[in-house]
């Protein structure tokens, strides 16, 4: 283990690195362009042994991936944000083919307007493609999640792609100091892949990619279901035998400070600074406790509710939202709720987006709000914070082309 | 009698008389059993695959629609990365090649993969039910661009995809019809010999699109070809002065015989000035192949 | 051949549509007159299926007085795929494929 100043971007190129993945198919994309940029590097110098493959566009960045995973090759790739977008047509057909793909993401708004910066809308906008989808919170997550990604892609009881989200900027372009472990060590953990199913070899001529008609299409998506149930029990495998490989504790759900009245809850980079207010908010007699979501695919519903029973609101603070419903995260968060009898109160809160900071006195505020729930004064349900709503026009204020 | 290598099974869905299959059959006897196919998405993707059935007897993919030439580059990739060895062959329809696959096509062929690209052109989006393609010709008739009193089908010409593809530089591109089976498995073979992208386009007669008795398939093949329709050439690094037409007719045939039989120009028969545009545009695109490839014969490049 | 639902649909059964037996869609039927088939095999090179085999040259009479043509490979059409397109009669450079009315 070498310890090593790096940006999240590095961090994750190291994760790439580590894997000794066989093709890199990758087209660059804001903040995560350093990702293929270190690994073109790393080629050029030798130092890797991959085949580097530069496409004109995401789309086929993840068609070359699907090619070269369906060849039988361990593949990587990472984009962000309008990249991911254009590559959804073929996050399908990857997870629909069961192609072991992990790919980073710079997590980064999408347009209109057009913005670099960090959410997780890009991410939550993927939600149903059947990839696995873990975020990081710092660079080293983001590092250590890819080993985890591909040891639980490609375990035969799983056979699904993977996804580890890094913040754009606040991970993508942030120094930190990370663990970097040593090759012979990740070898141990991460086998070389063997393809059992995907594999194009004239010696055993498979076809892969038929027309699925309706006599069998829902029973492949069922095995696409039954896979990624399957996976919640590999992922806290992989974790734990991480753990023991690199002295580094992951979990699919990590909570801080139990056993408050209200319960925080967050993914990736903010997560940090929901425990620094976790943790003031408790020295000053506050009820309140946090729950890190590190596995969104799959989620830990029932987990999840061991860790917020005793709760009585539940505050899903989130950098994502879909229009006419609430947050995605709080979706799944409701669910767990109902389907396992957590009798709290529910509220979403949305920060952040398009990459305006998420700071303690956003916690502040979700704090307050969350404790005028808990007294009954105030309705729960979607709390925009740090908006500026009183600049926001209405379409009958219109009036440059009145 | 010795086994033969036959690439493809029957009882595959395609339409009585379809040439897809024959384009395929011949090409993947003269590269052997020693490839790996890459399909995109259209009828020949379709008909071929219905689960749990297979007409290939080599290993195949399909990915999507538009990507079958970048979901290539990572087989060729990956390939390489495992020190392995066979020939990669994508088929593409004119859809999936020349127009919502074609950044991924000049993506793949820019960068130099070591596969060859075929391009079954039956002139129309056939899988989808006969939708115009930009490798529609002049004033065919299709779902989309219909026969209409004010409009009579569609108004652009073909697009010269092989071109584009040679101006890039490929190593080798040929255009090809499966009624000239010699020149098309030659230029099979001289492709598979050279390492890098590879383009061949080859003219697919599409009995249920271009609407004609499903019998003439291979005749309409042949016309499209001693009418100058589609005439036969190959060129190499995208360098004019490799350029030859493979295959001059000893008599040019007016454009009409290969119009007739199909009900696609029903309307351009009936009316002698749209005839006219189509047997002009055939006279110019001739003309100016003809020309460059005296010139290229001659060494006046 | 069992086919269970497959991990990512992946088909392992390599030419299967052979169990699919598309003579059914035929309305016109090739009819190979023997005694005028030269063996070129142009029939079996044009089938789109493909649907006619090259079998023993002994299966089928040769044309009278032709002993060349009798070493060739003769050609048979398999009717259990054979969708009538009619291309080899077609393409029969001597004219002898005829199509005939399926009768079923």
């Amino acid at each position: 283990m070498v310890v090593m100043t790096l940006e999240g971007n590095e961090a994750a190129a190291w994760g790439a690195r580590l894997a000794r993945p066989d093709v890199i198919a990758a087209y660059p994309i804001t903040p995560s362009t350093h990702i293929p940029e270190r690994l073109s590097e790393w080629i050029a110098d030798g130092i890797m042994d991959s085949e580097m493959i530069l496409t004109e566009s995401e789309h086929s960045a993840l068609s070359a991936c699907v090619g070269a995973s369906a060849t039988g090759a361990r593949v990587f790739t990472a984009t962000a944000s309008q990249g991911l977008a254009l590559m959804h047509e073929i996050l399908h057909i990857a997870s629909g083919m069961r192609l072991p793909i992990v790919m980073a993401i710079g997590n980064r708004a999408l347009s209109a307007p057009i913005n670099i910066w960090c959410d997780h809308q890009d991410m939550m906008s993927q939600r149903d493609t059947g990839w696995m989808q873990f975020f990081a919170e710092s660079n080293q997550e983001a590092l250590d999640l890819i080993l985890i990604a591909y040891k639980v892609a490609e375990d035969r009881r799983v056979l699904l792609p993977a996804m580890v989200g890094l913040d754009a900027f606040t991970l993508t372009h942030t120094f930190e100091q990370v663990d970097v472990p040593e090759q012979e060590e990740v070898d141990r953990y991460l086998p070389k892949y063997r393809p059992v199913h995907a594999f194009l070899d004239p010696e055993r001529p498979i076809t892969q990619g038929p027309l699925g008609t309706p006599q069998h299409y829902m029973e492949f998506k069922y095995a696409q279901y039954e896979a990624m149930n399957r996976a919640k029990g590999v992922i806290v495998e992989a974790m734990e035998e991480f753990g023991r490989a690199f002295g580094r504790e992951y979990a699919p759900l990590v909570p801080f400070s139990p056993g408050g009245e209200i319960v925080l809850v967050t993914m990736g980079s903010m997560s940090g600074t929901a425990r620094v207010f976790v943790r003031g908010a408790r020295q000053e007699g506050e009820s309140v406790s946090h729950v890190k979501v590190v596995a969104f695919r799959p989620f830990y519903h029932s987990k999840l509710a061991e860790l917020l029973a005793g709760a009585k609101v539940v505050a899903v603070v989130e950098r994502a939202f879909s229009y006419g419903s609430v947050g995605p995260l709080a979706q799944d968060v409701a669910y767990a709720m109902h389907r396992y009898g957590i009798k709290a109160k529910l509220a979403n809160f949305i920060v952040g987006l398009g990459g305006r900071d998420v700071t303690l006195r956003d916690f502040s505020e979700v704090l307050e709000t969350s404790k005028r729930i808990l007294k009954g004064e105030e309705d729960p349900g979607v709390f925009w914070l740090n908006v500026a709503k009183e600049e926001v026009l209405k379409a009958e204020e219109v009036i440059w082309n009145a | 009698m010795p086994e033969e290598f036959e690439p493809i099974a029957p009882g595959h869905s395609a339409c009585a008389g379809c040439g897809s299959t024959q384009i395929v059959r011949w090409v993947l006897k003269e590269a052997g059993p020693n490839t790996i196919v890459v399909n995109a998405t259209g009828c020949l993707e379709v008909f071929s695959t219905t689960y749990p059935y297979t007409m290939w007897r080599v290993p195949w993919l399909h990915v999507a629609f538009e990507n079958a030439a970048a979901a290539a580059s990572g087989v060729e990739a990956a390939l390489k990365r495992m020190g392995k060895k066979a020939h990669i062959i994508a088929f593409g329809g004119d859809g999936g090649t020349a127009d919502i696959g074609f950044q991924a096509l000049s993506g793949m062929v820019e960068r130099g993969h070591d596969v060859l690209y075929v391009m079954y052109d039956n002139e129309a989006y056939m899988n989808t039910g006969i939708q115009r393609s930009s490798s529609t010709p002049l004033l065919a008739w299709t779902t989309t661009s219909p026969a209409g009193k004010v409009i009579p089908g569609k108004q652009q010409p073909k697009k010269p995809v092989a071109w584009i593809i040679a101006a890039h530089g490929a190593p080798y591109v040929a255009t090809a019809s499966i009624a000239y089976l010699t020149d098309l498995r030659k230029k099979v073979r001289t492709a598979l010999s050279i390492k890098g992208p590879k383009f061949i386009q080859a003219i697919q007669p599409c009995t249920t699109g271009w609407r004609f008795d499903p019998s003439l398939t291979v005749k309409l093949a042949r016309l499209a070809v001693e009418t100058c329709y589609f005439p036969l050439w190959e060129m190499r690094n995208g360098d004019l002065r490799t350029f030859r037409l493979t295959y001059i007719p000893k008599e040019k045939k007016p454009v009409e015989e290969f119009l007739r039989p199909q009900r696609r120009f029903r309307h351009v028969l009936q009316n002698p000035d749209l005839l006219e545009r189509i047997q002009k545009w055939v006279d110019e695109n001739w003309e100016r192949m003809l020309k460059l490839h005296e010139a290229a014969v001659n060494q006046k490049l | 051949m069992v086919k269970k639902v497959t991990v990512g649909a992946v088909v392992p059964w390599p030419g299967s549509t052979a169990e699919n037996k598309t003579g059914s869609w035929r309305t016109l039927k090739p009819v190979i007159h023997y005694e005028k088939c030269i063996r070129c095999a142009i029939c079996w090179m044009y089938c789109p299926e493909p649907a006619i085999l090259k079998v023993d040259p002994d299966k089928y009479p040769a044309p009278e007085g032709k002993p060349a043509i009798a070493k060739l490979p003769a050609v048979e059409i398999d009717y259990d795929y054979c969708k009538g397109c009619g291309i080899c009669a077609e393409e029969c450079p001597v004219n002898a494929i005829e199509m005939v009315e399926e009768v079923k």
